[in-house]
């Protein structure tokens, strides 16, 4: 679908034990980077760098447009306005600054326009079963520092969620509703709206955990009708350091700040200080200027591509994995093969007898790169009976080729460890 | 001989079906040690159990789930300390650890001779990812024993 695209990413191009062709499925944890997004950061430090928005030289004024450039283009990904999106090292910060946000609220900070964010005994914040950890522990965290009770909705046999929970666990009590718009290890794609309604009924703020969305399908802030949602540049072809949390801008204009320094602050004395609006009250300190850049680039690299184009690729890819993986004996999928609003081009398995690390050391010496472990999910893998599965995810550099190079050597595993199926 | 068949030779197979010294002992002794490990990179476990009589190991057992290489492991360990002494088993300890650290290539004489069947491991060694789960085990065994000397000497000054 994408015949060209594989030859802009140089790192595809290496073998890898004995010379073997990589076939790389490892995409879920981390994607390769198109020269766009290496040249990006290569042309800002060789050309551009300097102190952002401090200093008046030249390359201060040309290091700051770049990353507010960065920050628009991003921004614009996703359909939102670039003073809503802040820079974070990655989801899992993006997640903790909000939930940090609360905490601070919490404790008193923030002033009366936080009063939105006080949780106390009575409150409830509700996740799912699904998630992975950074949409997890940042929230279960916050419970036991605010005495607030965290609650979720559970997961069926199958691993799809239980929609039919929603209208019971979200109640009046509830305040956050934190949920994943795409699982990492099942595949299969949210359906946000039934989420949003249900927080909308009742107040309560919902978070959208984005970070296996937004490299994979198309995804608009204004037609998802969510609060929050984080996203990382690594795992959409962009660099590892930075990510982005967008936020309804009232809502970051009020948030408390939880990390603290220099370039968020309006006035500081020695007893108090006050905070600039988001989202550079979220910014202290040296951003990543040069990995922003390569965000935008890589944004932009899927932009060309266009999402909705990415996104039928992505379904291509998962039809072949997915079909392909239950029809091997003694494999079994973790999820269902499709779902009403899609699945990721990614398949985790089980294979009957055999750990997942055992599994995917047979696919590396073939040169095949997986996944193995909970992938940070270790509840939905404990819920599914399993301590861990084998995970083969795309993206859109994967080749018909690769997932079926997978589906070969996935089928000679059980054989391979001597158990019959 | 590839790589792969290097690091699952016939003895790992063998012990990763059936091992040995699975299932927790209830153990009669005045000095017992038990470790419990986790592999936090796959959520393998171990519990392991040690009882002393003397300077002897006189008891291994242990429950867990986890991959071959690790239950194997475990299994081949159990082998190999069970009705030896302290010593033997500190010194077999450190020649598997050795032998981990080895990238692949075999240990002296001397080694080989302690670690017996353990030396079909050495293949694991050009594996970094899988050395962990390889040494779940051991790690268990070391801290198990430390827990049943430190037991001893409770009790010894107990005694007094």
């Amino acid at each position: 679908m994408f015949p060209d695209v594989r030859r802009d990413f140089p790192l595809l191009t290496r073998t890898v034990r004995n010379g073997k062709p990589l076939v790389y499925l490892d995409s879920g944890a981390t994607s390769q980077k198109p020269h766009a997004v290496l040249n990006a950061e290569a042309d800002f430090y060789q050309f551009h760098n300097g102190a952002v928005a401090r200093g008046a030289h030249l390359l201060a004024e040309e290091a700051t447009e770049a990353f507010e450039t960065a920050r628009a283009d991003v921004a614009e990904f996703i359909g939102a306005s670039p003073d809503e999106l802040v820079w974070a090292p990655g989801a899992t910060q993006g997640i903790n600054l909000i939930a940090n946000g609360f905490a601070a609220a919490s404790d008193g900070l923030g002033g009366a326009e936080a009063e939105r964010f006080r949780l106390g005994e009575g409150d409830e914040i509700v996740i799912t079963e699904l998630e992975h950890h950074a949409n997890l522990i940042p929230w279960q965290q916050l419970a036991a520092r605010t005495g607030a009770t965290l609650r979720w909705i559970g997961i069926n046999d199958d691993g799809t969620l239980r929609y039919e929970e929603l209208e019971t666990v979200i109640t009046e009590r509830t305040r956050i509703v934190a949920f994943t718009h795409a699982s990492n290890v099942t595949g299969v794609i949210t359906d946000v709206d039934a989420f949003v309604r249900c927080a909308q009924a009742v107040g309560a703020i919902t978070v959208l955990d984005a970070c296996q969305s937004v490299p994979h399908l198309p995804v608009n802030v204004a037609e998802l009708g969510v609060d929050f949602l984080a996203f990382s540049a690594h795992k959409m072809l962009g660099p590892t350091g930075v990510g982005a949390l967008w936020g309804r801008k009232e809502l970051l204009d009020a948030l408390p700040p939880s990390l603290y320094g220099g370039s968020a602050i309006r006035v500081v004395t020695m007893e108090t200080t006050t905070w600039l609006d988001a989202p550079q009250r979220f910014e202290p300190g040296t951003q990543p200027v040069a990995q922003a850049v390569g965000m935008a680039a890589a944004a932009r690299y899927l932009g060309e591509l266009g999402m909705d184009a990415v996104a039928a690729h992505e379904r291509r890819i998962a039809r072949i994995l997915r079909e392909g993986v239950t029809d091997i004996p003694g494999i079994r999928l973790l999820g269902p093969v499709d779902a009403p609003h899609g699945v990721l081009g990614l398949a985790a398995v089980a294979v009957d007898g055999v750990h997942a690390h055992d599994v995917g050391q047979v696919l590396d010496d073939r040169g095949i790169a997986v996944r193995v472990g909970h992938h940070c999910a270790q509840p939905l893998h404990r819920r599914l009976g399993l301590t861990g599965s084998t995970r083969a995810s795309g993206h859109v550099y994967t080749s018909e080729d690769d997932a079926r190079a997978f589906l070969d050597v996935l089928a000679t595993v059980p054989s391979f460890f001597g158990v019959t199926v | 001989m590839s790589d792969l068949e290097s690091m699952y030779q016939q003895v790992i197979m063998d012990h990763a079906r059936e091992a040995h010294g699975r299932g927790l002992v209830t153990l009669n002794l005045e000095h017992v040690g038990e470790s419990h490990q986790v592999n936090t990179t796959c959520g393998d476990e171990v519990r392991l159990r040690v009882g002393l009589e003397g300077d002897t190991v006189a008891s291994v057992s242990w429950e867990g789930s986890g991959c071959s290489i690790s239950q194997a492991s475990v299994s081949v360990l159990s082998d190999l300390v069970t009705g030896e002494s302290l010593e033997h088993a500190d010194l077999t300890y450190d020649a598997f650890r050795a032998l981990m650290s080895n990238r692949g290539i075999p240990l002296d004489e001397f080694r080989e001779d302690l670690l017996g069947d353990a030396t079909a491991f050495v293949g694991v060694g050009k594996y970094p990812a899988r050395i962990k789960c390889a040494l779940l085990g051991w790690m268990a065994l070391r801290d198990a024993l430390a827990k049943a000397q430190l037991d001893s000497t409770e009790n010894g000054e107990g005694d007094d």
